[in-house]
């Protein structure tokens, strides 16, 4: 299954509703496409829900990071939403699941930006 | 798989992708459990992409072989590209502070994570890498049943 992405708005927050697999190739394009055009468009505050996010490889993890340090380098917060057990697990490997600002709920999610 | 199979691959993302899903689907076959299947599967997919993307550099002319062979311990997994070879002593550690927030570099470190042994030779005519699972569970590979 590819990736599909999907934004909305919820009080000044981004979500960004992520399905599929972020892997070399088209998942990983499609993902910094999106950050970078939310950055564009002055929306700096990001929440990337990868609750349907059943497969990540090396590269889409580098597009995570990629992704949490554009947004911040631009004044910006990132967070991740729902990490399903394989990505949560990949995270907690390769010692970024501390680095990220990981949220296991939405509404906390939305209120804890600054 | 009773015999070992061997596959000759362009060096393209479908590659990556065959890789991987031939992986999942031979580890399936000898019985791995489910959390095994997808560390081998993720393991070559990771192999495969270094050999399409650093070791072949999408080269048309160059190719990589993917190999599988069952052995007695377990599942041996050898990608083979025709790259110029890697320097082991330039793969930065992947954990290193000044490392984590690097948006590349994590691909042999996933190897050696997922799999029990990676052998890496790097040479002037390609970099061969092989990846080795041993049979842990009962019903693997059918180890059981031949003893």
């Amino acid at each position: 299954m590819s990736m599909k992405l999907s934004t909305r708005q919820v009080d000044g927050v981004t979500i960004v509703d992520c399905s599929g697999r972020i892997t070399l190739g088209e998942g990983s394009v499609m993902m910094r496409d999106t950050v970078r055009d939310l950055l564009s468009k002055g929306q700096k505050k990001i929440v990337l829900n990868l609750g349907d996010v059943n497969y990540i490889d090396s590269s889409g993890i580098g597009e995570l990071v990629s992704a949490f340090t554009t947004t911040k380098n631009q004044g910006g917060e990132l967070k991740l939403l729902h990490l399903t057990k394989k990505v949560h697990d990949l995270l907690q490997i390769t010692k970024l699941y501390t680095v990220f600002d990981v949220k296991d709920d939405e509404a906390a999610a939305v209120k804890g930006f600054k | 798989m009773e015999q070992p199979v061997s596959y000759t691959l362009d060096s393209t993302l479908e590659t990556v992708d065959h890789a991987e899903e031939k992986a999942t689907r031979i580890a399936t076959e000898l019985g791995f459990p489910e959390e095994e299947v997808m560390q081998i599967s993720m393991a070559v997919r990771e192999g495969a992409v270094n050999a399409v993307l650093h070791g072949n550099a999408y080269s048309p002319d160059k190719k990589v072989i993917l190999a599988f062979e069952r052995t007695p311990d377990g599942l041996v997994i050898t990608i083979r590209d025709q790259g110029k070879g890697i320097n082991l002593n330039d793969i930065p550690n992947p954990l290193a502070p000044e490392n984590l927030l690097k948006t590349s570099g994590r691909g042999i470190f996933l190897m050696r994570s997922f799999m029990d042994e990676v052998e890496i030779r790097p040479s002037q005519t390609g970099t061969e890498v092989k990846l080795i699972k041993h049979v842990h569970g009962p019903s693997a590979g059918g180890k059981e049943a031949s003893q």
